[in-house]
């Protein structure tokens, strides 16, 4: 039941972005009927809950881990379920109207689900590191919320002001959450709740607790990470709304809540939590005080709203949080209506800025009234939701929880910052709603439409009626939410709206008279019009993020990259070659080393020839290297042939076919290559080398020599000990005829055993070819290399002084009887391919093989006919190749689902064909003719696209030469 | 034998490395491709040297380390192969187009002061 709150959400979004972007109305009645199922759900699930159960859901997702997808619903869950869920639909009703025209709304409405099914995932989730997750989820998703005008320079910078601090703070809380569950030995939560002593009595706790609190602080907008909320305005009114009210900030103070019964209590809780609460309660209060737009000012206070519940919060008495789990409700209900009512006023009026608006009551009366009825609740006054909190939390500020001067100072400060919440409270609705008409607005105001007046009318209804007679209506849902909590620790406590003459009722009837009273003498300052508080204005939050993370991203960046940085390759190169040979060396080193003993003993003749010649061609294609390119070319391919050869003498005449076949095929690549390099001639080595080259090249050459005679030594080493039987490959090797039903081990490996690997292998490719075809779209080569090769020139030359032949003809016929053989050999290598193919299961052979003898067949026919006669006559499309193989390959994987086993489980059989004999028909092979053709299309695909090049620059020069004749023409 | 070969290999990367360092485009691309050889001898041989075990069993049989000789090795190798030409398809087209854009084959892109 309760994967409802994260599969509907969620599937929600991915189909809402399919909606065509001018259904405005049908995906808002998507969404919201989304919403409302998931408050109808939770709804339904009350009974169960109300009765102290807890309801659960498990998925293995990595046991090996202690990692559950455990979905868990408590008292306290429940509470923020429905709120988010409620509020969620609210939302959407109201953003239905305020979306704009030319918004793209599914993108708004997909993007809204997947952030309230990420918000109900962090408060469902019964694993801690799956809250992580969708703690993360949600900052992500508000990223994209709050920057959703992202034509909009403040809201880009709000999104990301606002994704670094809670996305470092997502991560700090993560590594929390992994302490705590090596504290525990366990990430459940319902384990974590259950060992809080030992948790507090951990050395690791401070750890635990600052890097939980770096998380909740920052997610919640305490002190001093407040000022990314006011940045977030920039987002739509109705993501304000939901993401600053009900969802959003208060996932901090949920986590504060729900990790309250084993991480507070403690004198460092107190402290931090305390003094991060009540710093910003104050200075929230009076920061809103003086913000010139309405949802500035809104933010401000929800700053300070937060600091009050992050302060109940951090006294560690049971009934400081119950008041802090009614201030979270009462602060999303009145908090989300004066949201809608700022948007309301900013849709009818086209402004948000208190200097310009007054007097709206007279255009607006049933909007003026309810934020009216929603700001006093703001403000505390009685007979409001706001009020009972309020007055809860004024009693809880007087008891002594602690002897301290923080615990001492709390009344005061809190007298002191809900007088400025009247103030601020009074400010929204004195300046917006009274005074005189306003004369410079851009529209001309009305009532909004009925609709999106609704939700406003609907919250502002609740706090009234949870305001008069809260026992009845909030009574028990709080009371289930807060034994979740609590537990046997619950206080009696009770939710009256009288509780007779004491203390916390003088507290707030000082705060209201003198709240009042401070709006009227502050008045005058306001009327100035200036933005921001006196002398706070001048240190702004953001500023100095801006500098901090200048310096961090730029400044240190820059000069480490100064002082480490090099924008040479060979330097690089020669670092990582060295830590290389270290890196090999140090385990050496540190864990002893027995040189093996040399035996010169039973050496092959003929195995050392053949190891002369290699070695002899290596060292000759590197010394040749720069400036006789075709002569490293045909050495190096010369030491391939060996290496090649080597695998026939050892028993692997798998890799020895691959070998030799992608041998051919790189050469011919790099020989396709080399016409569009500079041309270099060897200068005379004279004896005038400077002393730094030579120093340069002996220490490359001492590296090198180093490198390889490591690489000599470890090998020899290896290669001379026995093999221990008991390795994987024994299990290959027993298993392969019956399991993977083929004798070639190798190929059984590859596309059975680990099919997986094969197909993550053949997607590189994929993506390789692509590339390099991609690149070659755009490739502009040198000038110097533009015009035809010298042999071609002369070719033509002679053409041109013998008058019976045509230009080209020498050209064309240039190897006329290898080009006739080459040609004819396609058939044959097309078989070769295919035998490769067949075989491949069973002997040497495959679909990699066959791939690239195929591909070897049609390069050839390229080399013999030239680009245009082999592609007047023959349609190749490797990409459509490449695109099938794919596709061959995954749904082979995907087929074996359909059996009920897992991705790419292979079936093997035997079939007859007439002719050919018993053929190994396994599904593998099909699996193997994906690889073949992907490995073919991929092949030729960069091949002819290299081999295009030539024509391609022929016909742009043959263009160039044309088009001044035709002028001459003209 | 193994000793023969544990020394090509050797040569094979030594040859290889040497030319990682060099200034030249194509120098480079040279050296990986030796490299590359030298590697995957180095890995075929982490499953010892055989003559005439390759791991194809009879039909209906079951294999073990005694007859044949191990085939994982193999399979990592035949696998590297692959990737490494892809790596020098991509390698070498990148070469081709810096060529084009910069007008050197310099690894860095442009000319030193003065020549190695």
């Amino acid at each position: 039941m309760l994967s409802v709150f994260i599969l509907a959400p969620f599937g929600g979004s991915v189909i809402a972005i399919f909606f065509p972007s001018d259904q405005r109305g049908a995906t808002a009645w998507f969404a919201g009927a989304i919403a409302l199922i998931c408050f109808l759900v939770t709804a339904g699930l009350y009974p169960f809950v109300a009765t102290g159960g807890v309801l659960r859901f498990e998925l293995d997702w990595i046991p090996e881990l202690g990692l559950n997808f455990t979905l868990r619903m408590d008292g306290f869950a429940w509470l923020f379920s429905a709120l988010i869920t409620a509020i969620g639909f609210l939302v959407v009703l109201y953003a239905r109207y305020y979306m704009a025209e030319e918004d793209p709304v599914p993108r708004f409405f997909a993007l809204f689900l997947a952030f309230m099914g990420s918000m109900l995932g962090v408060v469902l989730s019964g694993n801690l590191i799956l809250l992580a997750v969708f703690w993360e989820l949600t900052s992500i998703v508000s990223f994209l919320l709050i920057g959703y005008w992202h034509h909009n320079a403040h809201a880009r910078e709000g999104a990301r002001i606002a994704l670094t601090m809670t996305g470092m703070g997502g991560l700090a809380m993560l590594v929390g959450m992994l302490l705590i569950g090596r504290v525990v030995g366990s990430y459940d939560l319902d384990a974590v709740l259950a060992s809080g002593d030992a948790i507090r009595n951990d050395p690791l706790y401070n750890a635990i607790l600052i890097l939980v609190l770096l998380g909740a602080l920052t997610k919640s907008a305490q002190f001093p990470f407040h000022f990314w909320l006011p940045h977030a305005m920039a987002a739509p009114t109705p993501v304000s709304a939901y993401l600053h009210s009900a969802t959003m900030v208060k996932a901090g103070v949920f986590l504060l809540a729900r990790l309250w019964p084993v991480m507070a209590g403690t004198d460092a809780w107190f402290w931090i939590v305390g003094l991060a609460g009540l710093t910003t309660l104050l200075l929230g209060a009076y920061f809103a005080i003086f913000q010139q737009d309405l949802k500035g000012l809104l933010a401000y206070s929800t700053i300070s709203h937060l600091g009050l519940i992050t302060v109940l919060l951090s006294l560690g008495s049971p009934l400081a949080a119950v008041a802090a789990v009614f201030h979270i409700v009462n602060h999303a209900t009145f908090k989300a209506s004066l949201f809608m009512a700022a948007g309301i006023i900013d849709h009818e009026t086209g402004t948000r800025d208190m200097r310009r608006l007054s007097g709206l009551f007279h255009y607006m009366p049933i909007t003026a009234t309810l934020a009216m009825v929603a700001s006093a609740a703001m403000a505390g006054v009685p007979l409001l939701n706001g009020f009972l909190s309020k007055e809860m939390f004024f009693a809880e500020a007087i008891e002594t929880h602690l002897v301290n001067a923080l615990d001492a100072a709390t009344p005061y400060v809190a007298t002191i910052a809900s007088m400025f919440a009247v103030t601020y409270s009074l400010r929204f609705i004195h300046s917006v709603f009274f005074g005189p008409l306003p004369s410079d607005l851009p529209k001309k105001p009305h009532e909004p439409p009925r609709w999106m007046r609704a939700p406003v009318d609907f919250l502002v209804l609740a706090c009234l009626v949870v305001g008069i007679i809260p026992a009845q209506t909030i009574g028990p849902f709080l009371h289930t939410a807060v034994v979740s909590i609590l537990r046997e620790e619950t206080p009696s406590y009770s939710l009256a709206v009288w509780h007779g003459w004491n203390i916390p009722l003088i507290m707030s009837f000082v705060a209201l008279s003198g709240g009042v009273g401070l709006y009227f003498l502050m008045r005058s300052y306001l009327k100035t019009g200036i933005e921001g508080p006196p002398i706070f204005r001048l240190l702004q939050g953001q500023r100095i993020f801006e500098r901090v993370l200048v310096t961090l991203s730029w400044k240190w960046a820059r000069s480490l990259e100064q002082r480490l940085g090099t924008r040479h390759l060979q330097p690089q190169m020669r670092l990582l070659v060295f830590l290389a040979l270290a890196a090999g060396a140090l385990p050496l080193a540190v864990g002893g080393f027995r040189l093996p003993q040399l035996v010169i003993r039973g050496i092959d003749p003929a195995f050392a020839l053949l190891w002369a010649i290699g070695i002899a061609c290596a060292v000759g294609s590197a010394f040749l290297a720069k400036f006789h390119r075709l002569a490293a070319l045909v050495l190096l391919g010369g030491a391939g042939l060996v290496t090649c050869i080597t695998f026939v003498w050892l028993s692997a005449p798998d890799l020895a076919v691959t070998q030799l076949l992608v041998e051919i095929v790189t050469t011919v690549l790099i020989l396709l290559g080399l016409r569009w390099l500079p041309k270099r001639i060897e200068e005379p080595e004279t004896a005038d080398i400077p002393l730094k080259v030579r120093f340069r090249r002996l220490r490359d050459f001492l590296l090198a020599a180093m490198a390889g005679g490591g690489v000599a030594l470890v090998a020899y080493t290896v290669m001379t000990r026995p093999l221990t039987p008991d390795t994987i490959a024994s299990y290959f090797l027993g298993q392969a005829y019956h399991e993977g039903g083929g004798t070639n081990v190798v190929n059984v490996i590859l596309v059975d055993f680990r099919g997986f690997d094969t197909l993550g292998e053949i997607a590189v490719l994929c993506i390789v070819a692509l590339t390099v075809f991609a690149l070659l779209l755009r490739f502009r080569p040198h000038p110097d290399s533009l015009e035809s090769p010298e042999q071609q020139r002369v070719q033509n030359a002679y053409d041109d002084d013998h008058p019976e032949r045509a230009e080209g003809e020498s050209v064309a016929e240039y190897l006329h009887i290898p080009s006739v053989i080459m040609r004819w050999m396609f058939p044959v290598t097309g078989m070769l391919a295919a035998y490769l193919f067949l075989r491949g299961h069973d002997l040497p052979g495959g679909g990699f093989a066959a791939g690239i003898a195929m591909s070897i067949g049609f390069i050839l026919q390229y080399m013999s006919g030239g680009t245009r006669w082999v592609e007047e006559r023959l349609r190749i499309h490797p990409l459509r190749w490449m695109s099938l193989g794919l596709l061959v390959a995954l749904a082979t994987g995907v087929g074996s689902w359909l059996f009920g086993y897992p991705f790419l489980t292979s079936r093997s059989e035997y079939a007859s064909l007439p002719v050919i004999g018993k053929v190994p028909l396994a599904s593998a092979i099909l699996f193997d003719l994906g690889v073949f053709s992907l490995v073919l299309g991929a092949t030729v695909l960069m091949l002819i696209a290299l081999a295009h090049q030539s024509v391609r620059r022929a016909a742009r020069a043959h263009a160039r030469a044309a088009r001044p004749e035709r002028e001459a023409a003209q | 034998m193994e000793l023969i070969l544990s020394a090509g290999i050797g040569a094979l990367a030594a040859s290889g490395i040497y030319l990682l360092l060099r200034p030249r485009t194509y120098q480079v691309i040279i050296g990986l491709s030796l490299l590359s050889y030298a590697v995957n001898l180095f890995i075929f041989s982490m499953g010892r040297l055989r003559v005439n075990a390759p791991p194809v069993l009879e039909p209906g049989g079951v294999g073990d380390l005694l007859r044949y000789t191990d085939p994982v090795p193999q399979a990592l190798v035949l696998t590297a192969i692959v990737i490494g030409f892809a790596m020098t398809a991509l390698f070498l087209v990148v070469l081709l187009a810096s060529r084009g854009f910069t007008g050197t084959d310099h690894v860095d892109g442009r000319e030193p002061p003065r020549g190695d």
